[in-house]
């Protein structure tokens, strides 16, 4: 099969087959991370550029040397330094942005739509990088791919993600992918942090992580945002860690050889205990490792093929 | 599908051609001391594992086996569907090494074009030689194969296929009309 997306905006609009054509053409570009002259010219001539109106350093380092090291020339611009604390919208911001061509924006957004919102008006491709609390593809990408690395195969496995399920893009984005790749989804957090209507998506919920982790194969830890409404939601940080952190004796409730992962910034000690962090299970980073790997595969699908047809 | 197909190459035919390429490749390097075979995924992948064993069943000694996907090397991105992308797997340091590149079918020059440029990202080898089952013409680049099964010449709208099993044995080689 071939896969000749024009943008990526999230997993919903895709389906399992497209997700393992992403992931198998991410094993490939694998390869090049490890080689001394880590270069491949296969984007000669493109530009991307990387558009961050939050912070991030994980994402956007991993896009800009997926990018760069397909031979693409990329641009970060992050809000703080850009014209949006002068009053700039949006839409005049990409729009001054497309004036210089560029062929791939990768954007991240605290409003949840705002990277399909530019997908209709621009002419040149977005990717999602993050957008407020909709989806963050690339992430259950990177995901998938390194349960599939640990796992072998994702269909029939137990994952559980637990933590801020409402302010987290990443789980929406993780339940649509495992879902699709035939995984059992459980969330888990407390109630003030899990959304109703949440299990439509297609998830078990639970509200005692024992209960949840019991069994599984994977056990995805998310990180409280602190930044965001994440503190006020919970009585304290102490408590959150008491009844919802990853210790090691909790832990031992998953199967033996089950996977911990985290997308990052790990707070330690709360969600995550540091000796379970930097455990022998914990493949936290593998994730950042694959990331690369799966981003040079999105850039790369989404910069070639026909595009003629759309649009 | 094609109105018309002949065949080129039976079975007997692949392997004399095979076999007539591994005494070549041989005479010229005077042995196996720093050769690697690096075949063309796909076709031309499945066609050196099977010089590699013809060189060992001749020469009694083993040679180094690699194979290159050059997708993200070729130059029509953008002009046609996306290609899946294979794995590289050369598993010995190419620099200082004589590499006879690998193909089935040898047509406009492209793909070799890549895989040349896929094989020195990797190191500098000695030298790049090129063995290639059938050269149908219409080249578009100066390249020329240093070992030729046969040389088939061929219009534009003609197809040179390469058949294999599902042992990634060749069986034949046909030429398809439409």
């Amino acid at each position: 099969m071939s896969f000749n997306p024009k943008h990526i905006l999230g997993i919903k609009d895709l389906t399992a087959e497209q997700i393992l054509f992403i992931l198998d053409t991410a094993e490939s570009f694998k390869e090049i991370n490890t080689r001394q002259i880590k270069k491949v010219p296969t984007l000669r001539g493109k530009t991307v550029v990387n558009l961050f109106f939050e912070a991030s350093t994980r994402t956007r380092t991993s896009f800009e040397i997926a990018g760069k090291r397909l031979s693409a020339d990329t641009v970060n611009i992050t809000a703080s330094s850009s014209s949006v604390v002068k009053g700039e919208t949006l839409e005049d911001t990409a729009h001054n942005i497309e004036a210089m061509h560029p062929d791939i924006i990768v954007m991240r957004h605290s409003a949840s739509g705002a990277c399909d919102y530019l997908a209709e008006r621009l002419k040149c491709s977005v990717i999602n990088a993050g957008d407020g609390t909709h989806e963050h593809p690339s992430q259950a990408l990177l995901d998938a791919f390194t349960i599939r690395q640990h796992k072998g195969d994702i269909k029939g496995l137990t994952v559980v993600i637990a933590g801020d399920i409402t302010h987290s893009r990443v789980v929406r984005s993780n339940i649509y992918c495992l879902n699709k790749l035939g995984a059992k989804v459980r969330i888990t957090g407390p109630r003030t942090m899990i959304p109703p209507g949440i299990e439509k998506l297609g998830c078990e919920v639970y509200y005692n992580l024992n209960d949840a982790i019991t069994d599984a194969d994977c056990v995805m830890m998310l990180r409280i945002q602190r930044e965001r409404q994440g503190a006020t939601l919970i009585p304290s940080i102490r408590e959150y860690a008491r009844y919802f952190g990853l210790s090691e004796a909790k832990l031992k409730l998953a199967k033996k050889d089950a996977i911990v992962m985290h997308p990052g910034p790990v707070n330690r000690g709360v969600e995550l205990a540091s000796s379970v962090a930097d455990g022998t299970q914990s493949v936290i980073l593998d994730q950042v490792e694959n990331g690369v790997a799966v981003r040079m595969a999105l850039l790369y699908l989404v910069a070639g093929g026909e595009k003629l047809q759309q649009n | 599908m094609a109105a018309e197909t002949l065949e080129i190459l039976d079975l007997d035919g692949v392997n004399r051609a095979l076999t007539r390429i591994a005494h070549e490749i041989l005479e010229k390097n005077q042995g196996v001391e720093n050769l690697l075979l690096v075949g063309i995924r796909t076709g031309g992948a499945h066609l050196a594992a099977q010089l590699q064993q013809k060189i060992s069943e001749i020469e009694g000694a083993d040679v180094a086996l690699g194979i290159i996907d050059v997708t993200m090397y070729r130059d029509d991105l953008g002009s046609r569907s996306n290609l899946s992308i294979g794995q590289t797997d050369i598993r010995v340091p190419i620099t200082g090494k004589k590499v006879v590149l690998v193909d089935d079918v040898l047509y406009t020059g492209r793909t070799i074009r890549a895989a040349l440029d896929a094989v020195i990202a990797l190191g500098r080898p000695e030298n790049i030689q090129l063995a290639i089952l059938v050269d149908r013409g219409h080249r578009e680049l100066p390249i020329r194969p240093d070992y030729i099964g046969r040389n088939i010449p061929t219009a534009q709208n003609e197809q040179i296929k390469v058949d294999f099993d599902d042992q990634n044995i060749p069986q034949a080689v046909h030429l398809l009309r439409n």
